[in-house]
């Protein structure tokens, strides 16, 4: 299995397995790795998936200019027209109809030099009934003084598919990270979005797109946010139920520790019988920092079952003395009560990674919580 | 020995204890009668160190140790503990989480699988605390709870409301295990102070002494099981008066 290993520096290791990457490619059915704008590893050792850089797969297939930047507008701001006018580099993904990938496909995106600006373009494709779980690992040096990343990522949710696309975030205090993301879903089909971010960054600014093209499609979007003092989150989702019978949901868990999040969210019910819910859940560890939730339904039909539901608080003091009663002390019960908030069961993840977010929750325990 | 002297205790700027003194040897559980709003449950949580309830006057001693502005947690250490009436719920805490954790602060030797078992708690293992348990379930996941931290000295809130027959004999049964009731009265190390109303529990943790706690001062001390018959008989008029005439 050693020629499976991906090759990273010793001091950078930690952070990088932090971010759900697994360097040893255990239950992972393939790998792409890429430090500052040079990929360093591709690999697939699943039959019917091809995964390829994205400028060896647009030599290869003429057809995917056609695709790309159809789904993300070129010219949407700043961020995505310098990523455009400068793509490094990316994966490109395709899953075979039929395909279900046994083993999750894990992706790194790492920036190491100072200064850096990482721009990034990945194409995914699922065809017919197919599935794949696509663990992204995106992180910075802790050495790193400044740097960004810039990350555009189309996705092709084919017919009955479903793609599961988990991202984990560990920057750095002085990286501005901007990810880029849209996604088409056809009839059948189901994206689910699972997003974790509890450590620092200059700020993360987010807001992918869905599109439920066809019946019966699926989106979800969760994430778990803890942000550190100076940290500034600015994430959500909007999806776009252009179809009947689709359904959405956003789920939001955000702690701030001295940081600042704003947790969008906005549904379009553009079609009839469509369900979509919103649920934005904020924890304040201190009189410091911000959570801002900003929920939106629109609609234009009678026919539909919108929902959302918002509400910010602080830890409940009685729950603290519950398990203080039991002989745990206070910092440690606030770390429990804090880790509990964050469930990353509300993921349905893999048991091997569900266990390592939650050692990387625990690990924050003792942290300044 | 928990030795308490003259306690006075205000909440929200209301005195609920005027003057509070009882003492409970090791190996010996006391009940305390009163009712609605007389302080009961107010004693207990001053007792546990709840910092809503402000000691203004007198002491609370724990085997020679103060623990008048000792935190909760340092009480719990010492071998104090609490089975709450209504805890609070906490999400993505489970049952099994927090058995584990205090077990393993407490140093006890317990089996929470064989204890699960017994409480008729294995199904509710997995939940997050005492999120949608019912009545006896609160109770039963109280139980394991001490289970796990084998206090030295137990407080009881109403270990009985809220619980029917069938999970009252469970309850009675296991409380009276804690309790080392089925010991010989000279070698018994834990002791407790109990809430009650109905008066069940007596019929499995046999008391040694009750109290009634009348508007914030105990006026009576007396054999339990006779005090209890008294109550029901008399109500608590005849307590004030019984301690009014000595």
């Amino acid at each position: 299995m050693s020629e499976y290993k991906i090759e990273v520096e010793a001091k950078d290791r930690e952070k990088i397995e932090r971010a759900g990457i697994n360097l040893d490619e255990n239950n992972r059915s393939g790998s792409f790795m890429m430090a500052n704008g040079t990929v360093s590893h591709v690999t697939m050792r699943q039959e019917g998936i091809e995964m390829l850089s994205i400028q060896k797969a647009m030599e290869k297939y003429p057809w995917l200019n056609e695709k790309m930047w159809t789904l993300v507008n070129k010219d949407k701001d700043e961020f995505t027209r310098d990523a455009y006018a400068d793509t490094q580099s990316g994966y490109f993904i395709k899953v075979s109809k039929g395909v279900k990938a046994y083993m999750p496909f894990q992706a790194c995106f790492f920036v190491k030099q100072d200064r850096f600006k990482q721009k990034v373009h990945n194409m995914i494709f699922l065809e017919e009934g197919s599935f794949l779980h696509i663990i992204n690992g995106c992180a910075a040096a802790s050495y790193l003084a400044e740097g960004s990343h810039i990350g555009v990522t189309e996705m092709f949710v084919g017919k009955d598919a479903t793609l599961m696309y988990t991202m984990i975030h560990d920057w750095a205090k002085n990286v501005e990270v901007r990810p880029r993301s849209a996604i088409r879903v056809e009839e059948g089909g189901t994206y689910i979005s699972n997003y974790i971010a509890l450590r620092d960054t200059k700020i993360t600014q987010m807001f992918p797109v869905a599109d439920l093209a066809g019946r019966g499609a699926v989106a979800k979007f969760n994430s778990l946010i803890l942000a550190p003092e100076g940290s500034i989150y600015d994430t959500g989702a909007r999806v776009m139920l252009n179809a009947e019978n689709t359904h959405a949901e956003i789920i939001s868990r955000t702690v701030s520790n001295g940081g600042d999040i704003i947790a969008r969210g906005k549904l379009e019910g553009n079609a009839p019988n469509v369900y979509a819910h919103l649920e934005c859940d904020g924890l304040m560890l201190k009189d410091k920092g911000l959570i801002s939730a900003i929920p939106e339904l629109d609609t234009r039909f009678k026919d539909v079952n919108m929902s959302h539901e918002a509400a910010i608080g602080k830890i409940d003091e009685e729950q603290i003395l519950y398990l203080m009663s039991r002989g745990i002390p206070k910092a440690e019960a606030i770390s429990a009560i804090v880790s509990g908030f964050m469930d990353v069961k509300l993921f349905g993840l893999p048991p091997a990674l569900e266990e390592e977010i939650k050692k990387n929750l625990k690990s924050l325990e003792g942290g300044g919580m | 020995m928990l030795e308490i002297k003259n306690l006075k205790v205000g909440i929200y700027g209301k005195e609920v204890l005027k003057g509070v003194s009882l003492t409970i040897p090791d190996g010996e559980t006391h009940v305390l009668f009163g009712p609605n709003g007389s302080g009961k449950t107010s004693l207990l949580m001053t007792v546990m160190g709840y910092p809503q309830y402000k000691i203004t006057g007198g002491s609370i001693m724990f085997n020679g140790r103060e623990l008048n502005s000792m935190p909760i947690d340092e009480r719990a250490m010492l071998g104090i503990g609490m089975f709450f009436q209504r805890p609070p719920s906490i999400k993505g805490i489970k049952l099994s989480d927090i058995t584990e954790i205090i077990k393993a602060k407490s140093g006890t030797r317990m089996d929470p699988a064989v204890a699960a078992k017994a409480l008729n708690l294995e199904y509710l293992m997995p939940r997050d605390i005492n999120n949608g348990f019912s009545g006896g379930e609160i109770k039963r996941s109280e139980l394991m709870q001490l289970f796990a931290q084998k206090p030295a000295f137990m407080m009881f809130d109403e270990p009985e409301s809220g619980v029917d027959i069938e999970n009252m004999k469970l309850i009675g049964s296991k409380i009276r295990n804690l309790l080392e009731r089925d010991v010989d009265k000279t070698q018994r190390t834990k002791s407790s102070l109990i809430i009650t109303h109905t008066g069940y529990i007596l019929d499995y943790a046999d008391a040694d002494y009750g109290y009634t706690l009348l508007d914030g001062v105990i006026k009576c001390r007396h054999d339990a099981r006779k005090l209890f018959e008294d109550i029901q008989h008399n109500g608590f008029r005849e307590c004030d008066e019984c301690l009014n005439t000595k």
